[in-house]
């Protein structure tokens, strides 16, 4: 049924349509229009954000934890600009998000007008597609694109540039469920030879390996079902991307914890000494792969993927399977059933090897009575939230490798960070969003205190609709990351990575109407965190940890899976990282 | 104290697969939008792939649709990589290496201007002849000569005219279609 109606009439009826909970967003003069539709309407809830930055991660946030579509809302201009490094993060994620944004009237577009961009010129190679909608006719049909475009296929981040005029323009307002695209048609179903093809590889296989990633999780929570089903069925030891964390559940005797340059010792020995890996909606990044030309030379390869442009991107594979992951593994676990074994004698002495990886402990660490240790503060807190509902968001840097070490999820959604891209000032706004799709759930964003102070000011949002978030900030007045390498790589010169003048992130907390903690000493550890989540609103948690410690265990870069360099117990004195490294390793990163 | 790990019992030797540099020609048939050649053209200036020539231009009007034929050069993977990658653009209808799948015919179409007088003019004359180039405009120094054909072709008669007094060339690039009955 054609409605007539305005141009931003038609975006807020969009959104009702599309079942859109919450836009994140920001008001300016060229979305003035649309914001007072907003205003005539209860339907669907605005968030205001502070900045447009953290509009889009809070819905990545939401986005990741629900596994529905983020939608943000933005002005012309600089706001569109502020969004760019949410959508590019969300691109390199594969995360769902519409961004509607403002454009100046049409007649002026190129003029060069006040708060004027190229939005979609300057958005083009940070989104999976975007939109000028110079005609109001245009305008139903392309909100709906939008959001089909945004949540099929691969999914990704979407731009949707009106211009003012075309705001108040009136025009027919349509609706069609299940539309079909002209061009856009991802392949779901995997080719069933090819499926058959793997499965009698993996019958086959003496040193198999499961390595799965984001993509399982953006299958959606069937797929982390299936991958279950499967890894039981078959008895094969499986490994994840630091995006994939929870499709499997950490607590199983058959997971090998994360890979890649922080993975675990026996996933990346596991990964270069396999004779099958079996890549499951993971795209072989350079954080996990380490040397391309060493990266598991023994083994043949299956890899199912959505995007058949990540099939040979880096590793060329034996056997591609281009789908969506759910259904590829459904027809997998149905063959699988259907009469195939593993080499059970094999399969024996493989565990038996990698058992002796695992043996090694990679992520242990000295403790200390005196002083936090990061490790030892993320396992705390890790035990103290223990059965509950909870969701953990991070930053990037030390603690998000620590995160990702020493914290563990048996389900899928509940882990966000900021993978592809690294964005620092990620995880305060993305709680916010996952805060707000789960109301009765612990949100926790495992914080440094360099990476919190990039979006800090999205503490006013979380404070304007009572969203009780709760920053764990691992203080080391460092920023650590980029501290070890340059340990690594430039002679423990510590150019600009001293983190002086911090604020008193108490004081902070207060300022901000929230509650603040501090603690530095192990004691006092266990009722600081039990504290803070009993405090039923947001809480800053400054948590003065050991300013040396650093992450392990590590791939250097220019090295193979089996070169990893662990942090040796029992001594914790002078590390030479600097002497680790050789001259070709020094020009990647 | 850290330290690294003995090399691997066994040795691996994948060297990285390094094979030869193709050129292979692309066409690319897109929904005709606004935009639509900036992400086909942004797509290989931000992912560092080549372009040797580019020629766009509608073809079905009332389908709205445009066809892009791209000369690109790189090692297989990577063109079968950037074929992948234009299949992921949302306006691109379809994607064909016309080097790999069929016998495709090439043809480019190019204006030369040369200038000169006596002898230099009858001999550029003889060799348009030769190469079957049409004489477009004339003066009493100059002629512009048009010549349709493969690159190779232009090439050739570019570099004859050189010589002769050769002022400059305008060149369309490449438009490809397959052999045979059935469309590309």
């Amino acid at each position: 049924m054609a409605k007539q109606m305005t141009g931003a009439e038609m975006v807020v009826e969009a959104f009702k349509d599309q079942g859109v909970e919450y836009v994140f967003g920001y008001p300016g003069g060229a979305v003035l229009p649309i914001y007072d539709a907003f205003f005539m309407q209860d339907k669907v809830r605005h968030i205001l954000v502070r900045q447009e930055g953290g509009a889009a991660h809070a819905a990545e946030g939401y986005a990741r934890s629900s596994g529905k579509v983020g939608v943000l809302l933005v002005t012309s201009g600089p706001g569109a600009t502020n969004a760019i490094t949410g959508l590019t993060d969300a691109l390199m994620d594969s995360i769902p998000l519409v961004c509607i944004t403002g454009q100046v009237p049409t007649h002026l577009i190129g003029s060069d007008a006040f708060q004027e961009c190229d939005t979609t010129g300057i958005t083009r190679s940070c989104t999976k597609h975007n939109y000028l909608v110079r005609r109001i006719e245009d305008l139903p049909r392309i909100l709906h694109e939008a959001f089909y475009i945004a949540s099929h296929g691969r999914p990704g981040p979407v731009v949707v540039d009106i211009p003012k005029d075309v705001q108040f323009a009136t025009g027919a307002y349509t609706f069609q469920r299940n539309i079909q695209h002209k061009t856009y048609r991802p392949q779901l179903k995997g080719d069933l030879e090819h499926i058959k093809r793997a499965v009698a590889m993996m019958a086959e296989a003496k040193r198999p390996i499961f390595y799965t990633g984001g993509g399982v999780i953006n299958s959606g929570p069937h797929a982390a079902t299936l991958l279950r089903e499967l890894v039981r069925a078959t008895g094969f030891p499986i490994t994840s991307t630091l995006m994939g964390l929870g499709a499997y559940p950490a607590s199983d005797k058959q997971w090998l914890g994360m890979l890649g340059m922080h993975g675990s010792y026996e996933a990346n020995h596991a990964m270069h000494d396999c004779d099958l890996m079996i890549c499951v909606g993971a795209r072989f990044d350079d954080r996990i792969t380490g040397r391309v030309d060493a990266f598991s030379p023994k083994s043949k390869k299956i890899h199912i993927d959505i995007d058949p442009s990540s099939i040979n991107k880096t590793i060329k594979v034996e056997v591609p399977i281009i789908g969506d992951c759910a259904h590829v593994l459904e027809d997998m676990v149905r063959l699988w059933r259907g009469g195939q074994r593993a080499d059970a004698a094999a399969l024996e002495k493989w565990w038996e090897a990698i058992n002796g990886w695992r043996a090694r402990d990679s992520f242990g660490f000295r403790n200390s009575t005196q002083i936090i240790k990061p490790q030892h503060a993320v396992r705390r807190l890790y035990e103290l939230t223990k059965g509950r509902d909870l969701y953990i968001t991070t930053e990037v840097g030390q603690h998000q490798m620590w995160a990702a070490q020493h914290f563990h999820f048996e389900e899928p959604n509940r882990w966000m960070t900021s993978g592809g891209l690294g964005t620092m000032g990620y995880g305060l706004p993305a709680a916010i969003g996952a805060q707000l799709a789960h109301p009765n759930s612990l949100v926790i964003d495992i914080a440094g205190e360099g990476s919190i102070q990039m979006n800090i000011q999205e503490m006013s949002t979380a404070m304007q609709y009572r969203l009780p978030v709760k920053i764990f900030i691992l203080n080391n007045q460092y920023l650590g990351m980029v501290r070890q390498w340059q340990e690594l790589l430039h002679g423990n010169r510590y150019s600009e990575t001293y983190m002086e003048s911090l604020p008193d992130f108490v004081k902070l907390a207060e300022a901000y109407g929230a509650h603040g903690i501090r603690c530095s000493n192990p004691g006092d550890l266990d009722d600081a965190i039990k504290e803070m989540i009993d405090t039923p609103k947001a809480v800053i948690f400054d948590c003065m940890v050991d300013q040396k410690e650093n992450c392990f265990p590590m791939i250097p870069s220019g090295k193979a899976h089996n070169e990893m360099i662990l942090n040796e117990l029992g001594d914790d004195a002078g590390v030479d990282l600097g002497a680790i490294i050789d001259e070709k390793g020094k020009m990647l990163v | 104290m850290v330290k690294t790990h003995a090399a691997p019992l066994s040795p691996y030797s994948t060297a990285p697969h390094r094979s030869h540099v193709e050129t292979h020609t692309l066409s690319v048939l897109v929904d005709n939008e606004p935009g639509v050649l900036a992400r086909v053209v942004g797509l290989f200036s931000g992912r560092g792939y080549n372009i040797e020539s580019l020629t766009v231009a509608e073809v079905a009007h009332e389908r709205h649709l445009s066809r892009i034929t791209i000369v690109t050069s790189g090692t297989p993977e990577t063109i079968e990589q950037i074929r992948h990658q234009l299949e992921r653009l949302v306006p691109v209808n379809s994607v064909k290496d016309l080097t790999l799948t069929v016998r495709a015919i090439e043809r480019e179409l190019a204006m030369i201007k040369v200038r000169g007088r006596g002898e230099n003019r009858v001999e550029a004359m003889n060799l348009a002849e030769a190469f079957r180039a049409k004489v477009i405009d004339a003066t009493v120094e100059s002629f512009i000569f048009e010549l349709t054909g493969n690159p190779q072709k232009i090439d050739d008669f570019v570099d004859l005219m050189r010589p002769l007094g050769l002022v400059e060339v305008s060149r369309t690039g490449v438009a490809a279609i397959s052999r045979g009955p059935e469309p590309i």
